[in-house]
């Protein structure tokens, strides 16, 4: 729909249609699914009551696959094709997985990112996300009977622009419409603050299964400001497991050299150490191939034993407070984020590093499980437009600096990381050698000096400079990140307005007309099924806009010639015509000429009423 | 109220150095409550386009008005005197003879308490540089000697990257 309608920024155009909006944490160990319903936030829980799914796919024969408890449930006896913790390899090469040696798949390195190979064939941890998606969007759409408007899906905060459209290209995948990406420990703060009222100077500890993120947030009046970002992509609970179960098995002197016997041995050191917490003394058993091995483990050893994970935790929480400069004392709160900060140590070693007991306030009372899910619902029923008063707004940044390649292998920052999104930021640069027409364009994403230490997120040439003398040229190279975190860069000669852009996508062997095709192929045995709802759709649509257009029009024509005025009421006769119609395809052609008719229309009169609320809702003023 | 307006007609500031920053702060955290992308969600691809050039245009003046040597080099080029760091390298005897002292004392530092101390040093330091350059730019409204201060600060704050730097590895 291209037209501002009219209401107040934030709220559904019509008030009588409730909009279903979820919020979506696909978590490295468990995902979950949260709404809002009757102006309370809530997790959806499946037909057994259970509100976690664990993130784990299982490929059997034929097209059959097992999603959630049920593959877990076989995952010991059917590890290489049972993928689980599929969010670690989400946007990432086989050289990027520390962990790979020691997981029971088979790994088949490709451009781009990692697949496993499974009975099912290559399987990219995009596909095995889209597997769980789906399975929360069923749920949300069985416990609402009716279809969703939209979902924000949550993301760790320290993942890269690689990772960010991965999930994305998964949700799509899934048949899931992403109103927004959000951070998790933002989604956090959103679900703490909102129900606490809380106001000031706050971090974010976030120590999910896989990813460790830590935020500051400065929260007033319902806005949501993350002044820095940080942690550890490879860090989580999973890693506390490994280094029991590897621990375990010396101490036993025994060896897990199947892939079987190592993902036993990694569920059973996970309920080891969620045990421990409870209790101070627990017992690891675990079936192997050569005889069941059998430990007591006490949570005295499991906290020396995990120390310097805890360590890596508390350093980044340092290089946080230093990025803000900020000092200790400011921060007011902290909120705990992810199953593992159930862990004792991690509760004492947080409020410990903040201070003498009581200075600080350290958040737990919300399940840490459920908070990142909460608080993206919260967001997405603001963002369908369903919240009353619209108080909520979160002003995200991005964890990661941007540049790219100059002379010599070296980066050149043009984002830095920590800047508030969206933001668009340029920079001009010069050809180096006489008649060059052409400049290769290389995009980095890190912190390092070197283009070899950063991650590599996508190249484009551009061409047809005029050849020049060395140093002459001025390339202005644009970078625009999204309030999603999305990349987009573009490349322009001033001189000859020569142009190229990019939106960058990582190349891993997912083009958008391969995420098209499976969409086909998924939907391809309800073909009938698909042609009404396509129709029901399209008139749907058809009426709003052919709505919305006209109250645009009783409102703001003034704005529009007489020219104008005409050729969209010529568009809008034929669409109310073709909706009559049973060509669904026909019916959103007409409805795409008109939108696009309207665009410059709407922008106009967007840009009025920015203005206007800008200069105090003066009138007099515009 | 416009999109091309400068950055403290924008946020409805005085253009001068000096600033309140709590001022700043919330004036931005006001506007992007009116622009912001999210605000019109719901509201179709125009609409979201429109948000997200103004929402970004926030961004930008806010990042250049927060940051005391962005402002300044800002204000500068306003008044006729743009930095162009990379033409003018030139610098006094004497500053470069600090700067190399302090390098010397950088390599030195053996633990974090000596690079602590260096950091509080070259911290007063860039104070003293920023009260002379609100000067310069608020009373004696001189852009040409105000630009040349600029560029120093730049050489300082360039410093003080690498003493983070330097703690962050003594951290680990």
């Amino acid at each position: 729909m291209a037209l501002l309608q009219i209401s107040e920024p934030g709220q559904a155009p019509d008030p009588h249609q409730r909009r279903i909006a979820v919020g979506i944490d696909l978590g490295t160990t468990h995902s979950l699914v949260a709404a809002v319903r009757h102006g309370v936030a809530e997790c959806l829980p499946d037909a057994q009551g259970r509100v976690l799914l664990p993130s784990v796919v299982r490929y059997l024969d034929g097209q059959r696959r097992q999603v959630g408890f049920d593959a877990r449930a076989h995952q010991a006896e059917d590890a290489v094709h049972t993928i689980a913790s599929a969010k670690r390899f989400m946007g990432r090469r086989l050289a990027d997985l520390k962990v790979a040696a020691q997981l029971p798949y088979e790994f088949v390195d490709q451009p781009g990112m990692v697949a496993v190979r499974t009975r099912q064939g290559l399987k990219t941890a995009v596909e095995v996300s889209a597997e769980i998606l789906a399975t929360l969007r069923q749920r949300a759409e069985d416990s609402f009977d009716d279809e969703l408007f939209g979902a924000v899906i949550t993301v760790p905060a320290y993942f890269d622009d690689a990772q960010r459209q991965a999930t994305k290209d998964a949700a799509q995948l899934a048949g899931l419409e992403v109103l927004r990406l959000i951070n998790e420990p933002t989604a956090a703060a959103v679900a703490y603050g909102l129900d606490h009222g809380i106001e000031g100077l706050y971090a974010v500890y976030d120590l999910g299964g896989g990813t460790f993120d830590v935020s500051l947030l400065r929260l007033s009046k319902g806005v949501f400001e993350v002044v820095a970002t940080g942690g550890d992509a490879a860090l989580g609970g999973d890693d506390f497991d490994h280094l029991l179960a590897s621990w375990a098995l010396e101490q036993a002197g025994r060896s897990a050299v199947s892939s079987q016997d190592r993902g036993a041995l990694q569920m059973a050191a996970r309920r080891t150490r969620e045990s421990l917490t409870d209790h101070v003394v627990a017992t690891l058993h675990c079936p192997l191939d050569d005889g069941d091995l059998r430990l007591d483990v006490t949570r005295e050893q499991l906290e020396t034993l995990t120390r310097p994970l805890l360590e890596r935790t508390l350093a980044a929480l340092r290089k946080v407070l230093r990025d803000a400069r900020v000092q200790r004392g400011d921060v007011l709160g902290v909120v705990m984020v992810g199953g593992a900060t159930r862990m004792p140590a991690v509760r004492r070693a947080v409020g410990e590093f903040f201070g003498a007991e009581g200075h600080v306030r350290v958040l737990t009372d919300v399940n840490p499980d459920e908070v990142v899910a909460l608080g993206a619902a919260i967001q997405a029923n603001a963002l369908a437009g369903n919240a009353k008063g619209g108080q909520l707004l979160l002003l995200d940044v991005i964890p990661l600096s941007l540049g790219i390649e100059t002379m010599g292998g070296l980066v050149e920052r043009i984002v830095e990381r920590n800047t508030t999104i969206p933001v668009a930021k340029a920079q001009e640069f010069t050809t180096y050698q006489d008649g060059q027409t052409a400049m290769a364009i290389h995009v980095v994403q890190g912190e390092r000096e070197l283009v070899a230490d950063c991650r590599s997120l996508a190249r484009f040439e551009l061409r047809g400079i005029p050849p020049m003398a060395a140093g002459v040229a001025r390339i202005r190279v644009s970078f625009q990140v999204d309030a999603d975190g999305l990349l987009s860069v573009s490349a322009l000669e001033t001189g000859s307005g020569v142009q190229a852009s990019v939106v960058v996508k990582p190349s891993y062997g997912l083009g958008d007309d391969q995420v098209a095709q499976m969409l086909r192929d998924s939907f391809a045995h309800a073909q009938d099924d698909m042609r009404l709802r396509a129709l029901r759709e399209a008139r749907v649509d058809a009426d709003r806009l052919l709505l919305a257009t006209q109250s645009a029009l009783d409102a703001d024509g003034e704005l529009l010639t007489e020219d104008d005025r005409r050729a969209i009421g010529a568009l809008m006769a034929r669409l109310r015509n073709l909706a009559a119609s049973e060509d669904h395809d026909a019916i959103n052609a007409a409805a795409e000429a008109l939108a696009k008719g309207t665009e410059e229309f709407a922008a106009a009169r967007m840009n009025r009423g920015i203005r206007v609320a800008l200069a105090g809702r003066n009138i007099e003023d515009v | 109220m416009n999109i091309d307006d400068d950055d403290f007609t924008l946020f409805g500031l005085p253009e001068r150095f000096a600033l309140d920053s709590a001022q700043l702060d919330q004036r931005w955290r006001e506007l992007q409550t009116e622009v912001h992308p999210d605000r019109f969600a719901a509201q179709g691809a125009a609409s979201q386009r429109i948000a997200m050039q103004w929402s970004m245009r926030v961004n930008q003046a806010y990042q250049r008005l927060k940051d005391p040597l962005k402002r300044a080099a800002y204000l500068c080029e306003r008044r006729g005197a743009p930095i162009d760091a990379e033409r003018n390298t030139a610098m006094p005897r004497e500053f470069l003879m600090q700067q190399m002292a302090w390098r010397e004392t950088l390599d030195e530092a053996v633990d974090g308490a000596a690079v602590q101390a260096l950091a509080d040093q070259v911290e007063q330091h860039e104070q003293a540089l920023r009260g002379r350059l609100q000067e310069l730019l608020d009373e004696r409204n001189d852009a040409a000697a105000a630009a040349a201060q600029v560029r120093a600060l730049m050489f300082v704050a360039r410093f003080r990257q690498d003493i983070d730097l330097r703690l962050e590895t003594l951290e680990q």
